[in-house]
């Protein structure tokens, strides 16, 4: 067969160009990505200059304290991404901004301290870019893994993850990390019981909580109403 | 049943010494690829029974719920990677291999190394599912198995690649098939797209979406450069084979497969359209998925040409009423393919079941069926016995059939549904939950015809190896109809 070595390169070329076009060259761009202020710093004349911070202030998006980093292996572990996403689409794209899930739509940079993405391809429970501004308390967070069903009776699709939680005898005073259930709960612990989390629901409430997209960047302003 | 071996036209006289040969280059493989097929076909049954559960926990949270292993978010991958790695790239070992020997007439020598090959894929694979099991897994997209599995698969794949190049290196034919084409363009990508994905996202994860944009590059090109061209190889072969007439142009099967190779592996951006990427990146791959539809239908195209008025004699050859259905459902998983790459449908269908839908259309209704197909007519070749029952055959067709489009219609509707209410900010989400429950206890449904169509042919194959030979005399040819048609490749 003559013609072998042009049908490699072709077959070749079908594997190398879509690498080179897509992967490498947004490798290329992307991966240089650094954290920002949220303005450029300006020049003489008064223009921002490209890429450059502003010395002295906060730099954006903030790196995850230890503790969310552990919650964060958690979260991948119990495949929490193949029903939430962590991405916000812009306004005139899709109603995430509308729902309330960002106040602005997420960009390339938001990502950049993250070893591992979670962006997520599918939406079977509610994005949760911003959870940790929309449910600021702890207990709401556990009750919900505790049982999703204290939350959202009936209508609630997401498991439970009992595994991460104690069911102990009260000893004493109750625990003070303890669940705190609504009064008459039918899921509440018998009485002289207590639910207490675990460490992995410790540090994966933590990491929840850290879900915040409150900082504007360059690129991506949250505008105020 | 009609029997199909009476309605064979006879194009092309049979030539006894290539007989001999192809009988030389089956017997050649035969341990290695019954071992495959065998393989392939015990994780398609684990596949089946984790996609049962996994879809009633979908509806039902509570189902085996109290375990960390049960859970939802780790049965799901587990489910996948069941279905891509186990059955389909055992699937796809086991024709793949055969195919380029029988069309290179070079009998495989040293079948043991691919056992030995084979043992290995299956036991990473294993290895890396109990690691999904304990928390190992990478929450990414079809690259779930952990870094310490997927070298084991690489160097097992790294022999039966060779071991394909090897055969077609060795060649007896001067003429290279389509069907060659395809399956040597698949063993080629195959460990350079599943390396770099490794590399990437893995062993050494890059940063922040990069990594999100390779596990898209990875997915797409999975699909389209190694699922695809197999299923593709498996049609190109069979239908000219059992018809007895050949495909309908050359230029055509060129054209489709330099389509396909030119724009197969760009689309995957598209389901990030919108999301936290440059423009640049969606742009190109929306291009690229309009463009897909051109490889697809000139694909079906030039196959349904080939078969233009004898598609009643195709749907009693039961091998090829598999890839008949298959090939169908290729072109509907094109269309739609390309119909999500513009905005309008893209901003509806984007994060719903509307896109599980899809890759369902591709990996089970389009490149499953196919294979079902392939296996169907290769295995008595083979094994040198027919299939115990033909009842079973057609009960796993329309278990499948059945199953597959009832799943197809449950998800896709259902993904609309909730893309539409997800896109009307007054509709609380609860309710978008709510109403998307009755859509997925449909897809259970299907799930189950499924399943009875895969234990169909788990049962009528593992007959065939332990007591083929006792039922083979008594009932006759059931889909070994083209015997005295092996001369006409």
């Amino acid at each position: 067969m003559k013609h072998f070595p042009v049908l490699f390169l072709f077959v070749l070329s079908g594997l190398a160009l879509p690498f080179l076009g897509l992967v490498l060259s947004s490798y290329i761009q992307l991966g240089s990505l650094e954290r920002m202020t949220e303005n450029l710093s300006l020049d003489d004349e008064g223009n921002p200059i490209e890429g450059k911070p502003i010395e002295g202030e906060p730099l954006f998006p903030r790196k995850l304290p230890g503790v969310a980093q552990q919650g964060k292996a958690v979260y991948a572990d119990l495949g929490c991404v193949y029903c939430h996403t962590q991405q916000v689409r812009r306004p005139d794209y899709g109603a995430d901004i509308e729902r309330d899930w960002g106040k602005r739509v997420t960009v390339a940079r938001d990502y950049v301290t993250q070893k591992r993405a979670l962006i997520g391809n599918l939406r079977i429970g509610p994005d949760l870019t911003t959870i940790g501004e929309r449910q600021l308390d702890a207990n709401w967070h556990h009750l919900l893994l505790y049982n999703p069903q204290t939350a959202f009776e009936g209508t609630s699709s997401m498991p439970r993850y009992p595994f991460l939680y104690k069911v102990q005898e009260v000893e004493g005073a109750p625990s003070a990390n303890a669940l705190q259930f609504e009064p008459d709960s039918k899921y509440a612990p018998k009485k002289g019981y207590e639910v207490v989390p675990t460490k992995r629901a410790e540090v994966l409430v933590e990491y929840l909580l850290s879900l915040k997209l409150d900082y504007s960047l360059p690129e991506a302003k949250i505008i105020e109403e | 049943m009609s029997n199909p071996s009476q309605s064979k036209p006879q194009s092309v006289p049979v030539d006894p010494a290539m007989l001999a040969a192809l009988g030389a280059v089956d017997r050649s493989l035969r341990f290695p690829v019954v071992f495959f097929t065998g393989c392939a076909i015990l994780w398609l049954i684990l596949a089946s029974v984790l996609a049962l559960v996994t879809s009633i926990q979908s509806f039902q949270p509570d189902f085996l719920s109290s375990l960390p292993c049960f859970t939802y978010g780790r049965l799901y991958p587990l489910a996948s990677n069941a279905m891509l790695f186990g059955w389909g790239c055992n699937a796809i070992f086991a024709v793949s291999l055969w195919l380029i020997a029988r069309l290179s007439m070079a009998p495989v020598r040293d079948g043991g190394i691919l056992m030995i090959a084979g043992s290995f894929w299956n036991f990473g694979l294993t290895l890396g599912m109990f690691g999904i099991l304990s928390g190992d897994l990478i929450p990414v997209e079809s690259l779930e198995l952990p870094g310490y599995a997927t070298p084991i698969l690489l160097i097992a794949y790294a022999l039966i690649g060779a071991w394909g190049v090897q055969a077609f290196l060795s060649r007896q034919k001067k003429t290279v098939n389509v069907s060659q084409w395809y399956v040597l363009g698949a063993l080629f990508w195959f460990p350079w797209i599943y390396m770099i994905a490794q590399f990437m996202v893995v062993w050494f994860p890059v940063r922040g979406v990069v990594q999100s944009i390779v596990s898209h590059w990875f997915n797409a090109s999975f699909l389209n450069l190694w699922f695809t061209p197999i299923a593709l190889a498996v049609a190109y072969y069979l239908i000219p084979k059992i018809l007895g007439r050949p495909i309908y142009s050359y230029s055509l099967a060129l054209f489709g497969f330099c389509s396909l190779v030119l724009v197969g592996s760009w689309t995957g951006m598209v389901h990030m359209i919108g999301g936290p990427i440059p423009i640049w990146l969606s742009s190109t791959s929306i291009v690229a998925s309009v463009i897909m539809i051109m490889p697809v239908g000139v694909v079906v195209l030039n196959l349904f040409l080939s078969v233009k008025g004898s598609f009643a004699e195709m749907w009693r050859s039961l091998a090829l009423r598999f890839v008949l259905f298959g090939i169908g459902s290729y072109l509907l998983a094109g269309i739609f393919g390309s119909a999500m790459a513009f905005h309008s449908v893209s901003e509806i269908v984007h994060f719903t079941t509307a896109i599980s839908a899809y890759h369902q259309q591709l990996i089970y209704a389009f490149f499953s069926m196919v294979m079902f197909g392939g296996l169907y007519f290769m295995v008595p070749r083979l094994s040198g016995r027919e299939w115990p029952s033909a009842d079973l055959i057609y009960l796993h067709f329309w278990g499948s059939a059945v199953g597959i489009l009832i799943i197809v219609f449950a998800l896709f509707v259902g993904g609309l549904i909730s893309g539409i209410q997800m896109n009307d900010p007054e509709v609380p989400f609860v309710e978008i939950a709510e109403s998307l429950v009755i859509w997925l206890k449909m897809n259970s449904i299907g799930i189950i015809c499924l399943m009875v169509g895969h234990l169909a042919f788990a049962v009528n194959f593992f007959w065939l190896l332990v007591a083929g030979h006792l039922v083979s005399s008594k009932q006759g040819s059931v889909v070994l109809e083209s015997t005295n048609q092996e001369g006409t490749t």
